[in-house]
């Protein structure tokens, strides 16, 4: 049994850390009211940004012996902020600036994004010449996935929590801090105001805009590295066309699954991992149908989470008041 | 004594209304500049020049006969699902959910194919498979919309998350039907038989799904515009207390409104297996849900418009992979193309609904508006 | 010690648009350390002068001195800069953010909640506020809602502090209370100016008292030595002649009974409580009252769409000669029992018509139902919007237009028209002239008595007390969700209406 949940308990954390990124960067940028349905496309754009700064770091050294792991892991880094850095940036363009409709712009994101990502990988993979339909960075990707010291030597207890690469662990500190910021600053403070009721928020003197734009780009960077993190670390630098999936209609659900607070979703974030692979532990294993079916649980149990906490009507729990909504002070 | 306040260098108000062949000059601006960045996006890509690319995706919907068909075809497909999304959105009832309610109508037409082959006749197993697959995208839409009437559950998450139960219950169904076994996918279905296939009418394929789809959207046309019903959606749309003050049932039209919606998804599903495909993938719906919310949104529900955008995304679809398989570029290519016109159709709404002054003139706007 | 007045306001003067002259040569004084009310009818510019103080508008003319030094005031921030703080009808509050924090939203700095409430507790303690600064708002009664909005002015450190209206959300007793809180922070030495048009308010809290009339500053006294005649008086001026029709009504006869009608807001409120009156079919009967005193409820319930608690409505049908309860009738009900009543909402765009459909269509809304095989038929709809249009002089484009885009006159004309053409046996109007220029006001009042000679029985909700007494054959006057009288509207007396409208009787219950 123990055995089992050695693991399992990596692999569901693997699994539920891109999740965990982007919804700390959804719950961010929905905290500001903004209801933004291009994470999916922005962590394809993040991923494949990454992949593209590595691929040309990779491919521009003259011999193995040249790769340079720190400076690998700031090229691709780099590459991939800048990349969901500029998703956000468009989504805020259009939804901030110009008050378009969020959810038509969040769902042409996706369109784009996911375009964008398969098409510059599947021209990447080309590029390299591969036979197979994928590319493998294999430095770049050993790079992010060092363990931390310790993993190999301290048993039970550096395999649970030592042996992840260093994203995994970032995942978990920006949701942290992400939940102290909306709790315990006033930073944060604003920022709810300005999600709940940006009018009250702009008569107290807060610059609505301002904080829109600033939360929305720093939750498209946040998941944009959850993209990042599934090639170079999940799928050991590996990309290939689609196979990110559904994962960031994942996070969405798993924001709503939070009820709104990032810290939340660490747990729920390897829970969710947790259910994505639970059909390889299940003893009927032979039966590939039913592994569909438990791939199902998420989302079921969101839309059970999203109907009680209507019904029930808790204030606590509700999406921001103003979500889906864009703010134009002359309107009332 | 002066005032001293500190004007904003630029005022933005809102219009009240622009005549309308100023609104679709916008958009037909907007089209057209997204045309120039696309045509400069694939000039860059490809090193080939401008005349040549158009050329491609020019023929690449009309250069053989087949070719066109299949335009017309998947343009009848996305107008189907932009039709069923309207009647929703003119209720400001954020329907997402169409990929799933696709789906569910064509797993119900699938299951009536594979297990009834063998106890119906054609001319029965078609009707029913049509019923059943409107039976289960009504049900995938009365999901939300009843939650929604009764507890104003959040729709557009609802939907979303009620698109992945249903490709979920597909990949499930895929592998239960999976032919050969282990295959992992289902493979045509009666392809000897013909069972449930829809017939061809003269001698063309998909030339029943066109005609059904333009029936659909003159239909479509006279619900909204002329009937009781659609009067009712437009009137809980734009206000739900004038509902209530002239006695509609809002609650009800919700849900009457959301099944309908889902079961003209059902119907593309159905469409989609009986009449083109004769298979079930999860990827069956190809993200004609979410293209056809953006459609219905961008066209104000205007049909003419709608046929023209769902047109215009079909044409460079086609052109775009037709570019990509002779430039050896890939596929995705054409969702960029999309993804950018579709900006700056977004865009140039902003301009539709408001208006931008500079700052001598905004001391009078900013009177208005106190 | 500074001598000079806390605010001095010299002949402000504010325009909107060109036809409201909301204040007209203001000047005014606030003392320091005093409580002034500033007392007026609806639309007498009362809030739009505080307005001016608070940074919301700024002056077309005029000057303020804050302490005897000349002032811009450009925004409420800088509003705040000057110790001015003002408390609104509707509060700026996060629902789901506790008192404490949006008493401190929008400062700047570190977020410390701990210092924050403690000095909040603190200014509780000072003035006898009774708030939770870890309460959130959502789970605050409205009085609850006020005081965080009074602390969180106090914590920016205010001394001057404007309420608009502060009681037409609070109970009586929530009103003591808050009135006791106010009294000593007057005795603290802050101003305070509180906008009311409740006399029994000014005597029970106010030092002095500043009247305002049709935007124009009529005077200042000394509470002690006034009496509510002489304030009525300056409230409200002598009675104008309007020179409205009034003809007489011709054997009224009983359409309506309404008893014992009770009815509580969502927040449990009581807005109607046990009132009682009759209709009868050829008269015009007025509904008079300060706004906000249940005349929004009162036409709701009546047509279906508030649920009343308690108490009945009797319709008495002319041609059939039988009765009918409407209680617990929903509009759609009471219209499918064969009786029709009209009712024009106070919310044009809101509530009675759709802006973005055009004239037809909203002529239609009453009578979409009458299509055939669930199809609409919008040749009559068509046709009663052209009678409409060219009867009561619509001013529009064609039929085709949308509602939105016409003035607020001919909306209203088009609501009141559709409203007419259902030939209905009640014709209840909200405010039916609100915002419509002198002419269109007319074509209103005169729409009301072909109604009333034709054996309707109209009831007009109105707020110009001339209007109401040329016009109406009775007036019923309201004072916070009860009956206060009804009166004889050929011999009413304005300053008698004036002084039933803020106290329930009139001058005789008052305390």
């Amino acid at each position: 049994m123990f055995d089992f949940f050695l693991t399992f308990i990596p692999r569901a954390i693997i699994q539920g850390t891109p999740l965990l990124y982007g919804s700390t960067g959804e719950t961010l940028t929905e905290k500001s009211g903004n209801l933004n349905l291009g994470i999916p496309g922005i962590m394809y754009v993040g991923a494949i940004s990454g992949v593209i700064g590595a691929f040309y770091y990779e491919s521009s050294l003259p011999g193995p012996e040249a790769f340079n792991g720190a400076l690998a892991v700031a090229i691709t880094l780099g590459a991939n902020l800048l990349g969901s850095l500029l998703m956000g940036l468009l989504y805020c363009f259009l939804t901030v600036t110009l008050r378009a409709n969020q959810n038509v712009t969040g769902l042409a994101m996706t369109t784009f994004g996911v375009g964008f990502g398969n098409f510059f990988g599947g021209s990447l993979i080309k590029l390299s010449g591969n036979e197979m339909p994928y590319l493998a960075l294999n430095r770049t990707s050993l790079a992010f996935r060092t363990p931390m010291p310790g993993a190999s030597t301290t048993g039970w207890f550096g395999q649970l929590f030592l042996s992840y690469g260093f994203l995994a662990y970032l995942a978990v500190i920006l949701s942290l801090v992400a939940a102290f910021v909306l709790k315990r600053t006033r930073v944060g403070l604003h920022l709810r105001a300005v999600g709940e009721n940006p009018a009250t928020a702009d008569a107290a003197g807060i610059n609505v805009n301002r904080y829109k734009y600033a939360a929305t780009c720093i939750g498209s960077v946040i998941a944009g590295l959850g993209g990042l993190y599934y090639v170079m670390d999940y799928a050991s630098g590996i990309w290939s066309n689609n196979a990110f999936g559904d994962r960031g209609w994942l996070a969405i659900a798993l924001v709503i699954f939070t009820i709104w607070r990032p810290n939340r979703g660490i747990l729920s974030a390897y829970l969710f991992g947790g259910l994505y692979i639970l059909h390889m532990y299940i003893p009927t294993g032979t039966d590939l149908a039913v592994k569909e079916l438990y791939k199902m649980a998420p989302y079921v149990v969101t839309i059970v989470v999203l109907i009680i906490s209507s019904i029930r009507n808790n204030r606590e729990k509700q999406p921001p008041a103003s979500l889906g909504l864009s703010y134009f002070r002359e309107e009332r | 004594m002066a005032n001293k306040v500190k004007e904003p260098l630029i005022h933005i108000t809102r219009r009240d209304a622009i005549p309308w062949y100023k609104s679709w000059g916008y958009r037909a601006g907007a089209v057209l500049l997204s045309m120039a960045v696309c045509a400069l996006i694939t000039v860059l890509t490809t090193g080939e020049n401008p005349l040549s690319v158009f050329g491609t995706i020019f023929d690449a919907s009309f250069s053989t006969q087949r070719r066109t068909w299949v335009v017309f075809q998947n343009l009848a497909m996305l107008l189907c699902v932009s039709l069923a999304v309207v009647p929703a959105f003119r209720m400001r009832f954020w329907n997402l959910g169409g990929e799933g309610q696709i789906l569910a109508g064509a797993l119900a037409t699938t299951a009536c194919m594979i297990c009834l082959r063998d106890a119906l006749p054609n001319g029965v197993m078609i009707p029913v498979s049509l019923l059943c697959s409107i039976a289960a995208g009504a049900l995938w839409g009365f999901l939300p919309a009843f939650f929604k009437a009764k507890w104003g559950t959040n729709e557009t998450l609802f939907t979303l998350m009620m698109n992945y139960i249903a490709i979920q219950l597909v990949s499930f169904f895929i592998i239960v039907w999976e032919m050969p076994k282990g295959a992992g996918q289902i493979g045509i279905i009666n392809q000897s038989t013909e069972i449930g296939w829809l017939p061809a009418v003269a001698g063309q394929k998909y030339l029943l799904n066109i005609i059904i789809v333009s029936v659909l959207t003159v239909l479509m046309f006279i619900y909204m515009n002329y009937s009781k019903q659609g009067y009712e959606i437009a009137v809980v749309g734009e206000s739900v207390r004038t509902a209530r003050y002239v006695g509609i049932k809002v609650e009800r039209v919700i849900i009457r409104t959301m099944v309908l919606s889902g079961a003209l998804c059902g119907l593309a599903g159905f469409l989609l297996v009986s009449g083109t495909d004769h298979t079930l993938t999860t990827s069956l719906a190809g993200g004609r849900g979410f293209t056809a919310v953006m459609v219905a949104w961008l066209a104000k529900f205007n049909p003419i418009w709608m046929i023209l955008t769902s047109f215009l995304l079909v044409f460079l679809d086609k052109g775009a992979s037709d570019i990509s398989t002779n430039f050896g570029l890939n596929r995705s290519f054409s969702d960029i193309l999309t993804g950018v016109i579709l900006f700056f159709i977004i865009g140039s709404e902003f301009f539709i609904n408001y208006r931008i002054s500079f700052r001598h003139s905004a001391k009078k706007e900013e009177e208005k508006h106190v | 010690m500074n001598t000079s007045a806390a605010v001095e306001m010299r002949n402000i003067s504010k325009r909107f648009g060109t036809k409201v002259q909301a204040n007209d040569n203001v000047s005014l004084d606030i003392q320091r350390g005093e409580i002034l009310a500033l007392l007026g009818e609806n639309g007498s510019g009362k809030t739009t002068l505080m307005n001016m103080l608070a940074g919301i508008y700024f002056p077309d003319s005029g000057t303020i001195l804050v302490n005897g030094e000349p002032v811009v005031i450009s925004s409420p921030r800088k509003a705040m800069e000057l110790g001015i703080g003002m408390i609104h009808q509707h509060f700026k509050l996060v629902d789901v953010l506790s008192a404490a924090e949006n008493i401190v939203l929008g400062l700047e700095g570190k977020l410390d909640l701990k210092e924050a409430t403690r000095k909040i507790r603190e200014i509780c303690d000072a003035y006898g506020f009774d708030v939770d600064p870890n309460q959130k708002i959502y789970n605050m009664s409205v009085s609850q809602k006020q005081t965080v909005e009074i602390v969180k002015v106090l914590y920016r450190g205010a001394d001057i502090l404007i309420l608009d209206e502060p009681t037409a959300v609070l109970t009586p007793q929530e009103t003591d209370k808050l009135f006791a809180v106010l009294r000593n922070m007057r005795d603290d030495g802050k101003t305070i100016v509180i906008i009311t048009h409740k006399l029994n308010e000014v005597e029970a809290l106010s030092d002095k008292v500043a009247v305002l009339r049709a935007g124009r500053y009529i005077g200042t006294l000394i509470t002690k030595k006034t009496n509510a005649a002489e304030m009525t008086n300056m409230m409200v001026g002598r009675a104008v002649s309007l020179d409205i029709d009034r003809p007489e009504p011709e054997k009224p006869e009983l359409r309506m009974e309404i008893r014992d009608a009770t009815v509580r807001d969502e927040e449990g409120l009581l807005k109607l409580d046990h009132v009682s009156f009759d209709i009868y079919g050829g008269e015009i009967l007025g509904i008079a009252g300060i706004s906000g005193a249940g005349q929004k409820e009162l036409l709701e319930s009546i047509y279906g769409l508030q649920r009343m608690e308690e108490g009945s409505i009797l319709f008495h049908d002319p041609d059939t000669g039988e009765t009918a309860e409407l209680k617990g009738k929903k509009p759609l009900q009471i219209q499918q029992m064969g009786i029709s009543l009209s009712f024009v909402p106070e919310d044009r765009l809101g509530m009675g018509l759709v802006g973005s459909m055009d004239i037809a269509d909203n002529i239609m809304l009453r009578s979409y139902r009458n299509g055939s095989y669930g199809f609409l038929n919008r040749k009559d709809p068509k046709k009663m919007a052209r009678w409409i249009v060219t009867e009561l002089g619509v001013s529009t484009p064609g039929i085709d237009t949308p509602v939105r885009r016409l003035s607020g006159g001919n909306v209203q004309k088009i609501l009141v028209g559709r409203e007419i053409v259902q030939t209905p046996r009640v014709l209840m109007m909200a405010y039916p002239v609100r915002g419509l220029d002198i002419n269109a006001s007319y074509t209103i009042y005169q729409l009301m008595n072909l109604q009333k000679e034709k054996g309707v029985a109209v009831v007009f909700v109105g707020e110009d007390l001339d209007v109401l007494m040329e016009l109406c054959d009775r007036i019923l006057v309201l004072c916070g969700g009860k009956v206060s009288g009804i009166v004889d509207g050929r011999k009413a007396d304005k300053q008698e209406i004036g002084m039933m409208m803020t106290r329930v009787g009139g001058e005789q219950d008052g305390q």
